[in-house]
């Protein structure tokens, strides 16, 4: 299944470590972040619990880039 | 400005003001230093925070790290207005950079500005406003003049023109009338339409198209990929690099025998930290390619992503379908020649005579004679099977047909040497001359295969399913360099796999066609590219350009597109690392201080980001 997330972040690199971060996450297949647009597109695995994961995705997010927004 | 920025500016100015009062305070020691901790702190205390959340968090190389340490190690070595200055600066780039990444996308979004607010229907006799999403399939909605067609349908009453220009780049409008099928996220222009929707919402073409530009910048391009990754190893190796810098020759000194000199070095070290920020090169590569893409998609170019723009600017061959991509696809009159009556009789001859036909080539003699039909006129009617057809027009005995038809009358009669179908008439036995009917070759597509040439592609080459006659005449008109004709579709996918074979695998191909019968072909080249793809999903599924409009010219157009914008993403990088490489061996000299590693980190992305919003540009290539 996949979703996608508006996002706030300010700095491209700070957008790359995001997506670096939520692609470490257990349940996301494959994440993108689009610094462009302040999207974030989540993959998830089969059967993942959605929000839960979303939680710790921005946990994750939050940890590498203070100043970050994720809007679930 | 965001609001977030707003706040930011006001830092930079009070802390500026600060700045500049302080420079001319005569103040010594301690009290100076804490009179300019206060500017310093105004100005940089979210980074210091930023900074320290990073290492306890154990994300250390970042840029507010390389920030904190070099401005903190400033003011320790008594170097207080550097230090302040560069916070300062540091802030300053930011704010730009982020008002300036802002704006790109604002005029990127306006001109993708085809969501519809909102759909009109009719519930007792008044109006109503609902959301797109929630009209169901086969409502009638109505679309008034000034208003953008919400949703995919067929016009159910009323003429009007529409403006296509969101979707198309066209600019001419298009005339609609009772029975055409209408797109969503076109403007209508002049007249009140209802239209039958046949599509909901979630897949009528706007919201395909939003989905996919939206979509474009998660396909990343190589060099996005490899600046990120770039930036990755990169920070930490300056870090320690730094870190070499402030501890190795002050040791070496010291074993030598003479004084360490402490000083001296770290304040180089500290320069290095500051020149060595990635930040120019991470924000205007993908800022030059959302550029492009925003451009190409105003000029109705839809791009899915950066990656095929890069692709797009390396292929050397442009391989063609024929119908439908380099010719209209619709059979027409292209000749007539009359024999002894005038061309108009001709038509009218042969139109009366086929009126009852619902052949293409009959279709497409009535549309050129374009008047109504008295079918009273027309008796006897008899199709002569793999010849043509004869009857009894206004009590003329009337056969219309191939040579075949001719010969058996005993009419002699010659074929043109021409592409096309021929249609010789015969009125009361006597030969009256003949029309030619075939598929009109786009007018722009000369013009296409020339831009294309001039735009350094090697080849260009036609693959059709056609005979051969036609194809060698219509490649011959275009000037292509190459032609396979009579082609199976499956033979398409192979005659693509050899040429795939043959080039050099820097050498990219694109594949040409409608999108609709060759999605196999389309996916298989480097790149597909779909004309015509107005209200056809499968073009913008298989495809991974898409142009909404059916001109060929557009592929040239494309291209320079696309080289511009790969232009950009070099020239940043190369300029960014050349400066950046300069300034830190300098810096590591003594040559260079930190008000020459201010402007190789804020001046260089300032000036790289204003070259990145060039590529949105795309008139005068």
């Amino acid at each position: 299944m996949k979703k996608t997330y508006k996002i706030e972040v300010d700095c491209a690199a700070c957008a790359a470590k995001m997506e670096d971060a939520t692609n470490k996450v257990d349940g996301v297949d494959n994440a993108t972040i689009s610094f462009m647009t302040q999207k974030m597109k989540v993959e998830f695995a089969e059967g993942a619990d959605v929000d839960a994961v979303m939680a710790t995705v921005v946990k994750a997010c939050k940890k590498v880039e203070s100043d970050c927004e994720v809007f679930l | 400005m965001t609001k977030k920025q707003k706040k930011v500016l006001y830092r930079i100015i009070i802390a500026l003001t600060l700045l500049i009062g302080l420079a001319f305070a005569p103040v010594e020691g301690w009290v100076k230093l804490v009179l300019y901790l206060i500017p310093y702190l105004i100005i940089g205390y979210d980074i210091l925070r930023k900074a320290i959340l990073g290492i306890i968090h154990g994300e250390v190389f970042d840029e507010n790290f390389l920030m904190a340490v070099a401005t903190v190690g400033a003011m320790c070595l008594g170097e207080y207005q550097e230090g302040a200055a560069v916070m300062l600066f540091y802030q300053i780039g930011e704010l730009f950079q982020s008002y300036a990444v802002g704006k790109s996308r604002k005029n990127i979004t306006a001109l993708m500005d085809i969501r519809p607010d909102y759909a009109n229907i009719e519930v007792d006799g008044r109006l109503e406003q609902v959301d797109p999403d929630d009209v169901e399939l086969g409502s009638i909605i109505v679309v008034q003049p000034g208003e953008k067609v919400p949703l995919d349908g067929v016009v159910y009453e009323g003429t009007s023109t529409l403006n296509t220009s969101a979707l198309t780049g066209e600019s001419v409008p298009r005339d609609i009338q009772t029975g055409d099928e209408i797109i969503s996220g076109c403007v209508n222009l002049s007249g009140m339409i209802k239209v039958r929707t046949t599509k909901i919402f979630e897949e009528s073409t706007v919201s395909k198209i939003l989905d996919l530009v939206e979509n474009s910048s998660m396909k990343k391009s190589r060099s996005e990929n490899f600046i990120t990754k770039f930036a990755r190893y990169y920070t930490p190796f300056v870090c320690y690099a730094a870190l070499a810098l402030a501890l190795l020759p002050p040791i070496a000194n010291m074993i030598m025998g003479s004084g360490g000199n402490w000083g001296q070095w770290i304040s180089r070290a500290l320069t290095f930290l500051v020149i060595s920020c990635p930040c120019a090169l991470v924000i205007s590569i993908p800022l030059s390619f959302f550029g492009g893409i925003g451009g190409a998609s105003a000029r109705g170019i839809l791009v899915k992503g950066s990656t095929y723009l890069e692709i797009l600017s390396q292929s050397k061959y442009v391989v063609f379908d024929k119908t439908g991509t380099l010719t209209k696809g619709v059979f027409q009159v292209t000749e007539i020649r009359p024999t002894g009556i005038s061309a108009d009789e001709l038509l009218q001859y042969a139109a009366y005579v086929e009126s009852y036909s619902t052949h293409p080539i009959s279709k497409s003699l009535k549309d050129a004679y374009g008047k109504e039909i008295d079918n009273t006129k027309v008796v006897n009617v008899e199709e002569i099977s793999g010849h043509g057809v004869s009857a009894t027009v206004d009590g003329h005995d009337v056969h219309a047909g191939n040579l075949k038809l001719m010969t058996q009358l005993g009419i002699h009669a010659v074929d043109p040497e021409a592409a096309g179908t021929v249609i010789h008439l015969a009125v009361d036995k006597n030969y009256r001359g003949y029309i030619l009917v075939s598929d009109v070759i786009k007018e722009s597509a000369a013009e296409a295969i020339r831009g294309l040439k001039s735009a350094g592609v090697k080849k260009t080459i036609m693959l059709t399913g056609d005979s051969r006659k036609v194809a060698d005449i219509v490649a011959a008109k275009l000037g292509l360099d190459e032609v396979h004709s009579e082609l199976l579709p499956g033979d398409k996918v192979a005659k693509i796999e050899e040429l795939l074979d043959q080039k050099d695998a820097k050498e990219k191909l694109a594949f040409v066609g409608d999108g609709i019968n060759d999605a196999p072909v389309l996916s298989r080249a480097d790149i597909g590219i779909a004309m015509g793809a107005m209200g056809s999903d499968a073009a913008i599924e298989a495809a991974d350009i898409v142009l909404m409009d059916d001109d060929p010219a557009k592929i040239a157009l494309a291209m320079k597109i696309s080289r511009k914008t790969l232009r950009i993403v070099y020239q940043n990088i190369v300029f960014a690392l050349a400066v950046k490489l300069v300034c830190l061996v300098l810096g590591a000299l003594g040559i260079a201080n930190m008000w020459v590693a201010i402007f190789a980190d804020v001046g260089v992305m300032v000036i790289a980001v204003l070259n990145a919003t060039r590529a949105l540009k795309t008139k005068n290539l």
